[in-house]
């Protein structure tokens, strides 16, 4: 069974992101860069069920500017066979990523196509549920364990009542929560085998996709400030300042 | 122009949300429909009937349709989106799992999680975690969105007077079934609607001091138990319990938090609280950059004094 595995090059999760003074967006100069923190429980997931022996090869995928080939070299130093990058310096938004990923999948037939369930700069929670739909797939998102026997997939979700688990027939698509995994440390040696894993590059024409944005960013801006408020020396000034001054109990 | 509205129900009762996202729906102008797709769910169609401003209530019932799955609620939505300009959801677990697969069958763009309708095109949205606050305008002819439920007051659950229309569910897809659920029972308010909400962090130590310290003050305020990141992956409580940037997005009127560092995750899911009080033993701890009252004391005598100072 082949697996696909989508990687997106974020700002770093630990990073501080400021707003371009012009407000058109986030300022990305000098600032580090690093895997989609789910996209990596993504990879692991798949290295993990490869290692299990229920997997064959997992082909890691990224869609962006030529710098996402350092992403998927993390992803081949986690475990990644292979790597695809479909390089563009446009914008690309979920729908344009899906259509992309779509048709990587309609050339390449994996089983299982695992993504995270969000990526951490545009927040919008949509690639790898517009994928599903794309291909007529089942899907389930928000995964906290997977298992494959018997040409399906049994996923438990994170659902807000409390956990969901679904049988899915395969091929499907899995998004990634927190929980699914915790990805392992890359080692040296990794990185320098990693280096010599192929990595292929395509352009989103060659693959008959057009990427041009839907959603027009008129600005961006600062959130408005909470302004710190005061220390109380103990419970009886914090309890008398709910009652009298917040008014809230 | 008509906006359509997925109603998040239990098969029995009408959830909350739903009436946030209605609010967002009569901002967009025009009418307002609700989708109430479930099995036996007739009691959430009356109800969402009543909610003011609704004009009308399209309910589906087929046992497929129970769980909501992606898969078939998508489809019976495509197979109405014809007669819409709007279709809206709440950014809830079945939100986000269902608009993106009715986004991308229309081949439209998806704006997720609006926080403000600027006009019927253009809309308010946080991005990287809440740091930052987007305006983006939708080009396609129909907009699909999810709404986060802390940007918009709850339409009145009553006053309305819609119509209930039945319309016929489309078939099962077969490709994902229902295998099971494991629902966290409480009696306590749930996060997203409750007024007063106290979360506990990984200062609680362990599970059973987390619901030792934490579960007697949220009895005493009638709020709801949250928990950060940190306590959730130590397994001090459940992933429903999360609340944060992946988690649940609250704004009670009262946020009380207790042994919370303040990760900039954490803040996105709740920095919009009306009032917020932390407690931590850390003077330096980034929760007390958005707290209104901050109390630097150890939680395991701060927490039992202040029960008891509630009388």
């Amino acid at each position: 069974m082949k697996i696909l595995v989508a990687v997106k090059r974020v700002v770093d999760y630990n990073v501080k992101v400021r707003v371009k003074s012009d407000n058109s967006g986030i300022d990305t100069a000098n600032v580090k860069m690093s895997m989609n923190p789910f996209d990596e429980i993504a990879v692991e997931e798949a290295v993990r069920l490869k290692e299990a022996g229920v997997a064959t090869e997992v082909v890691a995928v990224s869609c962006g500017v030529a710098q996402s080939q350092e992403t998927l070299r993390t992803a081949m130093a986690i475990g990644a066979d292979r790597g695809i990058l479909v390089e563009t310096d446009s914008e690309l938004q979920p729908l344009a990523v899906a259509k992309i990923l779509k048709a990587l999948v309609d050339k390449e037939q994996p089983q299982l196509i695992v993504l995270g369930k969000q990526a951490i700069d545009d927040d919008s929670n949509q690639t790898g549920q517009m994928l599903a739909a794309l291909l007529g797939l089942p899907q389930a998102t928000f995964a906290s364990k997977v298992q494959i026997a018997d040409g399906k997939a049994t996923v438990t979700r994170e659902v807000d009542g409390g956990l969901e688990t679904l049988a899915l027939t395969l091929p499907a698509v899995v998004t990634t929560d927190l929980r699914l995994n915790e990805p392992r440390y890359v080692t040296l040696p990794n990185i320098m085998k990693a280096k010599k894993k192929p990595l292929e590059t395509i352009k989103p024409d060659a693959l008959g996709v057009d990427v041009a944005p839907r959603l027009k960013t008129i600005k961006v801006e600062e959130p408005p400030k909470r302004s710190a408020g005061v220390m109380v020396a103990d419970v009886k000034a914090l309890v008398e300042k709910l009652k009298n001054e917040a008014k809230v109990i | 122009m008509t906006s359509l509205v997925i109603a998040e129900h239990d098969n029995q009762s009408l959830k909350a949300t739903t009436l946030n996202a209605v609010t967002a729906a009569l901002a967009c102008g025009g009418d307002v429909h609700v989708l109430v797709a479930g099995h036996q769910a007739s009691a959430a169609a009356s109800a969402a009937a009543q909610v003011a401003g609704v004009a009308k209530v399209i309910h589906v019932d087929a046992a497929h349709l129970e769980h909501q799955l992606a898969e078939n609620l998508a489809e019976q939505v495509l197979s109405m989106v014809a007669n819409y300009s709007h279709i809206l959801a709440p950014a809830t677990a079945i939100g986000k799992n269902v608009l993106p697969r009715v986004a991308a069958k229309l081949d439209v763009a998806q704006v997720s999680d609006i926080t403000k309708v600027i006009s019927a095109d253009t809309f308010e949205r946080p991005i990287y975690a809440g740091n930052a606050v987007a305006t983006v305008q939708a080009t396609d002819a129909t907009k699909v969105i999810t709404v986060r439920t802390t940007g918009f007051d709850a339409a009145a659950a009553s006053g309305g007077s819609g119509v209930v229309e039945t319309v016929s569910a489309v078939a099962d897809s077969g490709k994902a079934s229902f295998v099971g659920k494991e629902v966290s029972h409480s009696d306590r308010p749930e996060l997203t609607a409750a007024k007063i909400i106290v979360s506990g962090g990984r200062g609680l130590g362990s599970g059973e001091q987390f619901h030792a310290v934490m579960e007697p003050l949220a009895d005493k305020l009638g709020a709801a138990l949250g928990a950060s990141r940190a306590a959730v992956d130590a397994g001090f409580v459940p992933n429903d319990y999360q609340v944060g940037q992946t988690g649940k997005i609250v704004a009670p009127q009262l946020y009380v938090a207790v042994g919370i560092s303040g990760a900039i995750q954490h803040l996105a899911g709740m920095k919009d609280s009306k009032v917020i009080v932390a407690i931590n033993k850390d003077p330096e701890a980034p929760i007390f950059g958005v707290a209104d009252y901050g109390l630097v004391a150890d939680l395991f005598t701060a927490v039992p004094e202040l029960i008891a100072e509630l009388g």
